[in-house]
């Protein structure tokens, strides 16, 4: 696998990028890595669901040992009913002022700790946030998310050579500054971008979307780089397809 | 570039990165023979250092703020007193010798220290307390910082933009970056300039020229512009003639001063209408007025 150790940003503006997610959570537990899942907006079932779908069984990877799962929607709720003195990932959810995001770190580097014993050796570790806009709803300040993809970064991909993706969504024209704030922060944290965007005419039928990756630090600065490329999209059951703007084949 | 005392923050948006930069800046000054200081947020020390050779590497001494700035490791990597006291560590490290201090970056320092701290930590890093005249030319400290303009509001960018005598904010055109500089030098007027440069992959700053003219910005180079009106069924251009009949005209209530004149003037060289009727066997031509029975 030619890319490790890097942070991938999914973003989504004028519509829903949680394809991506689906895309490279099937990806990385087909690539035989080590997955660790903070799903907030949805049910483990609902990426099963999907999952399955696209080729892969998140039941058996979790059973294997492949596949760590943090459910924000079901133990959300336990954060309330556990005594206080256990730390819990999502302990914010308790706290007056949210403060920093320090126990779901460690619940990330707990679950892709490379383990030296026994165990069947996987490929790189890999995180998946789904998503981190929602952490700014619970009250989370912008800068304490930044630090916690910070720590992940270091850890993740710079210690463990791990690749890092994180959904975040582009509040667009509406003034929100702490959303701008988070998702300006984590482009410059990035290396990767990848940009699904709603068409600017509206809703469509056969095109779903439109697909900006935009490459940031590159190792080697050029000009002459290109870097960034824009294709179109359509979702379909099992799969999405890609074509280069105006090119989809039910325009041509 | 000349070596201001002020710290000049690179200023770069997510589009025109400016790592890059700092990287070059840091190079020139490695290559000068001074020692440089990074204080790394951001990125690691290995990601850093990449791209640079051993001569400049021995050069430059990386602290790390990037692997655990909030001691959130159990067996602590962190920097002992946090991000503040890093900071105000590289004011002592630098006694002897003109050094440079590179903060990657300000940014990372703003979203974690308040500002006037962080103002004036600054300052004092920069040693504007002493006088000119005191400080030898030998031991001036330079200050690099490299500031992500788009996470800051006006005020804080503000006050760092005081503090600094030169300020680079990066833009570009077509995959051509450029600086924006502005230099404040004191008991004079700033000035401003803009350079178009490109950095090579062993980060040496290449300054350019401007790009001509001609090229159009933001379009793509791959595709030739299309005009869209060279293969239409109707005509939408008009000839030299028509276009100055078409300004000549007057419009029919647009009121100017010859209309007011003409409506004043009934008659004078105005043409009269006539009416031509031809009747035919059929018509009864009664010259008789017929309202003339009437009794009004």
């Amino acid at each position: 696998m030619s890319v490790q150790g890097k942070l991938t940003l999914l973003c989504d503006a004028k519509t829903d990028g949680s394809f991506l997610v689906h895309h490279f959570l099937s990806f990385y537990l087909k690539a035989n890595c080590k997955v660790c899942l903070v799903a907030l907006i949805q049910s483990f079932s609902h990426y099963n669901i999907v999952g399955q779908k696209l080729g892969v069984s998140l039941t058996a990877a979790r059973e294997r040992g492949q596949l760590v799962v943090l459910e924000g929607l079901k133990s959300g709720v336990d954060v309330f009913f556990r005594p206080r003195e256990e730390p819990h990932p999502l302990q914010f959810l308790r706290e007056a002022n949210a403060g920093d995001l320090q126990p779901l770190y460690a619940f990330v580097r707990d679950a892709l700790q490379p383990v030296d014993s026994g165990e069947a050796a996987w490929r790189c570790p890999v995180l998946l946030v789904d998503d981190l806009s929602v952490l700014l709803s619970l009250g989370v300040g912008p800068v304490a998310v930044l630090d916690f993809v910070h720590y992940c970064r270091a850890t993740v991909c710079q210690e463990w050579k791990g690749n890092v993706v994180c959904l975040v969504h582009d509040s667009g024209d509406t003034e929100d500054e702490e959303s701008d704030v988070l998702l300006n922060g984590l482009s410059h944290q990035s290396h990767l971008i990848l940009r699904a965007e709603g068409l600017a005419t509206g809703f469509c039928k056969d095109v779903h979307g439109q697909l900006r990756i935009l490459w940031r630090r590159p190792l080697q600065p050029t000009t002459h780089r290109d870097r960034s490329l824009t294709y179109q999209y359509k979702i379909q059951d099992k799969s999405v397809s890609f074509f280069a703007k105006g090119m989809s084949p039910a325009v041509l | 570039m000349a070596g201001p005392e002020r710290p000049p923050p690179p200023r770069d948006s997510v589009e025109w990165e400016g790592r890059s930069l700092l990287k070059a800046l840091v190079k020139k000054s490695a290559l000068r023979g001074e020692q440089v200081h990074v204080l790394g947020c951001e990125v690691s020390e290995e990601e850093f250092r990449e791209g640079f050779d051993s001569n400049i590497n021995s050069r430059l001494v990386y602290h790390d703020l990037f692997r655990d700035p909030l001691s959130w490791s159990k067996p602590g990597k962190a920097l002992p007193g946090g991000p503040l006291e890093a900071l105000r560590a590289l004011d002592k490290r630098t006694v002897s010798g003109p050094a440079t201090i590179a903060l990657d970056s300000l940014s990372w320092l703003l979203h974690h220290l308040p500002c006037p701290t962080l103002c004036q930590t600054l300052h004092a890093l920069s040693r504007q307390d002493s006088c000119p005249g005191d400080t030898p030319p030998g031991e001036q400290v330079r200050v690099l910082g490299l500031l992500h303009e788009e996470l800051h509001g006006p005020g804080p960018l503000g006050a760092l933009s005081s503090l600094a005598q030169t300020e680079v904010t990066l833009s570009g055109m077509m995959g051509q970056a450029s600086a924006q500089i502005l230099c404040r030098r004191p008991r004079q007027r700033p000035t401003h300039q803009t350079q178009w440069f490109s950095i090579l992959p062993d980060f040496s700053l290449e300054l350019q020229a401007e790009p001509p003219l001609e090229s159009q910005p933001r379009s793509d180079p791959h595709t030739p512009s299309v005009d869209p009106t060279t293969h239409l069924t109707f005509n939408l251009h008009l000839s030299k003639k028509e276009r100055e009949a078409k300004d000549s005209l007057t419009l029919p209530f647009q009121f100017s001063s010859e209309k007011q004149q003409a409506l004043l003037r009934p008659g004078l060289g105005q043409a009269t209408s006539h009416i031509f009727y031809e009747p035919d066997a059929y018509d009864d031509l009664d010259q008789e007025d017929p309202d003339d029975d009437l009794d009004v």
